[in-house]
């Protein structure tokens, strides 16, 4: 009698503290661990690499690989799965999550790499790949977009960067010569528009952020400087408004209404390239396939993006994705080893044949280039120098906030002049780098 | 008894109505009732007894917990518990580092919070949020109900091609829809600029055409849940009370004012705080169709603006404080609406 006195009146409390103590135990959200720890020398290898939208070649390339791997090592099985390339950041991060399910080896896009690093998920491959023989041939570029803070978390895949392309029908047409500077590039454009308003001169986006930077590196302008932790935005200076004035001075009734081609990105310049709405475009050698796919086939030509004075090259964004072995793997040495072997000189070329992915390795990409001509602007301008975005964790962030876009965006549609809008975006980047570290 | 009989009780006085000396009409009644007070105050025999016989009561106010475990179980694991770790994270720096054990993860006090209060654009975006829900309510009630009464007007044929046509656009998946809304007034290709002879007219470049054009979406992918909430309801009303009113004279309008409206009230009540909850927290409609957010962010709302500021770079923390943000607000919203409708004199 007295004890179910009790717990009427103690019913409610300890159902209370139940529960409080429940969450207690679970006060603090959960951080996995990555160390990995264990170097063990057979077993199964996962790889992840992202699935192309014609994959089959790729796979051919790949399981030449893998068979020539699984030979050499005895007791070892390679594991290959193609993850989307839509759904790859959800899969990545999960993979950092998850250590007991994460692969040992990741394809992964190149801007990734500073946030990849800082989370944890990399292992640093410095020494591997300082001794690895082929790694000296890497282009300077690539080597960089796989290294945060000095230290090496990957091996370049391959390359992606963008170059000009020209309608050579409507430029024979109208008795035009191919642009040689900046400034003829961006009036060309123009008259092309004045001949044939039905057509964009040149198509740019205001989303279209590695189409712009072009420009603006061109001009001597940088988004931002510094090392490790502590870059600052210099999108904001004067030599960088100089590139945004450029860039954005396309927009407009005589060439891309901003009405329109404010909104675009660049895929959707690539696709009014290839329907045959633009007499110019600024497309990658990923893009071949679309264009060669579109109504311009055969009617089109591609030369390196002019810079500022006669006989430049602007700078490109280089673009392209790395391996890198986890921080959680158990088989280290082994994964290096197949890191080192799928992205080989021999492999990279044979990637090339199969998929038109760029070589990372300025000999090899010299070799295919007199196999296939079509690269060769591509491979001009790469070695003309191409740039990469702020090796910083915080790239992701000012990415997915669209600080670039948004900067064009405002300049293009008339709601803040060059300097304010640079002004703005410089400020977003400066917070994002303060806070991403 | 004398004051009784010298001034009568105002409810007295209607009684005196009926014929009779008002003493004597009004003078049995204290006795009449003083059994019936008496009879409250008194315990029954059956319940309460002396102080040591409480137990039963006391076992009676155990047992409904005990059928009520389950569901506060269930309310607790899946409400209570991550809306302890929302707000519980909003105070962390929590990012992918962290989750993934890159960096220990730090209590911060406010500081997602002050952080997001002090950025301009958080406070632009909050006001075409709050702005931009408000007319996307008002619009989809309106629509809803007009064809709510509608349906009831129209013969079956019709009513059940209404029916369809509106359970269609129901089932109809946001990205799909605002997608297809999206081509129909395409600059280019779409059909609404042709008959409309628009030219190559941009309907996302402008600000507030760009919100219009996502309003028209959003309405017609949610009017149908209200129409056809409001139309069970409508036909629940009997129909002497309408037929009365219309005999009365009352036209369409004042029948749906004064006799539709108030008889259906819990039922507005329930869809309209609906309507807020979604229309505050539209995010597929703007993403597609705005591509983002829209040209410089002019078209974002607060969960766009949540999901670039901190989802997609993996700032959980000052996503969740976004998250809390928002859930005071509808919280508030919804506080006051019920507030302001029991002040009418409502029951719910």
């Amino acid at each position: 009698m007295k004890l179910a006195h009790l717990s009427a009146r103690m019913a409610a409390p300890i159902a209370a503290l139940v529960v409080a103590g429940l969450t207690a135990t679970a006060c603090a959200p959960e951080s996995s661990d990555n160390s990995g720890g264990k170097d063990e020398k057979s077993g199964t290898l996962r790889v992840w690499l992202f699935q192309e939208v014609t994959n089959a070649p790729k796979e051919k390339v790949v399981d030449d690989v893998v068979t020539a791997f699984e030979k050499a090592h005895k007791g070892t099985k390679v594991d290959v799965q193609y993850i989307p390339v839509e759904t790859r950041a959800e899969k990545i991060k999960a993979a950092f999550n998850d250590p007991k399910s994460a692969p040992d080896l990741i394809e992964y896009g190149n801007t990734d790499t500073a946030g990849y690093v800082k989370d944890g998920g990399l292992a640093d491959v410095s020494e591997e790949f300082t001794d690895w023989s082929e790694s000296k041939d890497t282009d300077p570029t690539a080597k960089q977009s796989v290294t945060v803070d000095g230290k090496i978390y990957g091996a370049p895949y391959f390359v992606g960067v963008r170059a000009l392309y020209y309608r050579t029908d409507i430029f024979d047409d109208l008795g035009l010569d191919v642009p040689k500077t900046q400034e003829e590039l961006i009036s060309t454009a123009k008259e092309i528009r004045q001949a044939k308003p039905d057509l964009y001169g040149l198509a740019v986006g205001g989303a279209y952020t590695y189409g712009a930077m072009p420009f603006i590196w061109s001009n001597g302008g940088e988004i931002a400087e510094g090392k490790g932790g502590s870059y600052a935005s210099t999108i904001d200076s004067a030599a960088a408004q100089k590139g945004i004035k450029a860039y954005t001075s396309l927009f407009g009734d005589d060439n891309c209404p901003a009405a329109k081609c404010a909104g675009m990105g660049g895929n959707d310049t690539v696709t009014a390239f290839a329907s045959g709405k633009a007499a110019m475009a600024i497309g990658g050698d990923f893009s071949h396939a679309a264009i060669e796919a579109g109504k311009v086939k055969g009617k089109y030509k591609v030369v390196p993006l002019p810079g500022v004075k006669s006989g430049e090259i602007a700078p490109a964004f280089a673009g392209g994705n790395n391996l890198g072995v986890l921080r959680s793997t158990t088989h280290r040495t082994l994964a290096v080893d197949l890191m080192e072997q799928l992205a080989s000189k021999k492999t990279q070329g044979a990637l090339f044949d199969a998929m038109g992915f760029l070589p990372t390795f300025t000999d090899v990409r010299q070799d295919v280039a007199k196999r296939e001509p079509f690269v060769e602007p591509f491979v001009k301008t790469l070695g003309a120098g191409a740039k990469f975005v702020p090796a910083s964790p915080a790239w992701s962030q000012i990415d997915a906030s669209l600080v670039l876009p948004t900067m064009f965006q405002e300049v293009v549609s008339g709601r803040k002049d060059v300097e304010a809008a640079s002004k703005d975006a410089a400020k977003k980047m400066n917070d994002a780098f303060s806070s991403a570290g | 008894m004398s004051r009784m009989t010298d001034r009568p009780l105002p409810g007295a006085g209607v009684a005196a109505a009926a014929p009779g000396p008002l003493s004597t009409a009004v003078g049995p009644e204290p006795v009449k009732s003083a059994p019936s007070g008496a009879g409250r105050g008194t315990p029954r025999p059956g319940r309460g007894g002396p102080a040591g016989r409480r137990s039963p009561l006391a076992r009676g106010g155990w047992t409904p917990w005990l059928y009520l475990a389950p569901a506060l179980v269930v309310i607790g694991g899946l409400l209570v518990y991550p809306v302890y770790q929302l707000g519980l994270i909003s105070f962390l720096e929590y990012t992918q580092a962290q989750v993934s054990g890159g960096e220990p993860t730090s209590f911060q006090g406010f500081g997602n919070y002050a952080a997001l209060f002090r950025d301009e654009q958080f406070w632009q975006v909050l006001l075409a949020t709050v702005v931009f829900a408000g007319a996307c309510v008002v619009s989809t009630l309106a629509v809803g109900c007009a064809l709510a009464v509608l349906l009831t007007r129209v013969r079956a044929v019709p009513r059940l091609a209404l029916m369809l046509a509106a359970l269609g656009a129901w089932a109809t998946p946001a990205v799909t829809g605002s997608t297809v809304w999206l081509l129909l007034f395409d600059p280019d290709f779409g059909p609404v600029n042709r008959i409309l002879g628009l030219g190559d007219h941009s309907w996302t470049y402008g600000r507030y055409s760009a919100f219009a054009l996502v309003l028209l979406e959003v309405v017609w992918c949610s009017f149908p849940f209200v129409m056809v909430t409001v139309y069970a309801g409508i036909r629940a009303v009997p129909s002497e009370v309408l037929e009365a009113a219309s005999l009365d004279g009352a036209s369409q309008w004042r029948i749906w004012r004064s006799v539709l409206a108030p008889m259906l009230r819990p039922i507005l009540v329930v869809v309209t705080i609906q309507s807020v909850i979604w229309d505050f927290k539209v995010f597929t409609q703007i993403y597609v169709m705005t591509n983002g957010g829209g040209i410089a962010g002019q078209n974002l709302t607060l969960n766009v603006y949540a999901y670039q500021k901190a989802f997609a770079s993996s700032q959980y923390g000052l996503g969740s404080a976004i998250g809390v943000v928002m859930l005071l607000i509808l919280l508030a919203v919804t506080l006051v609406y019920l507030r302001l409708l029991r002040r009418q004199g409502e029951e719910l």
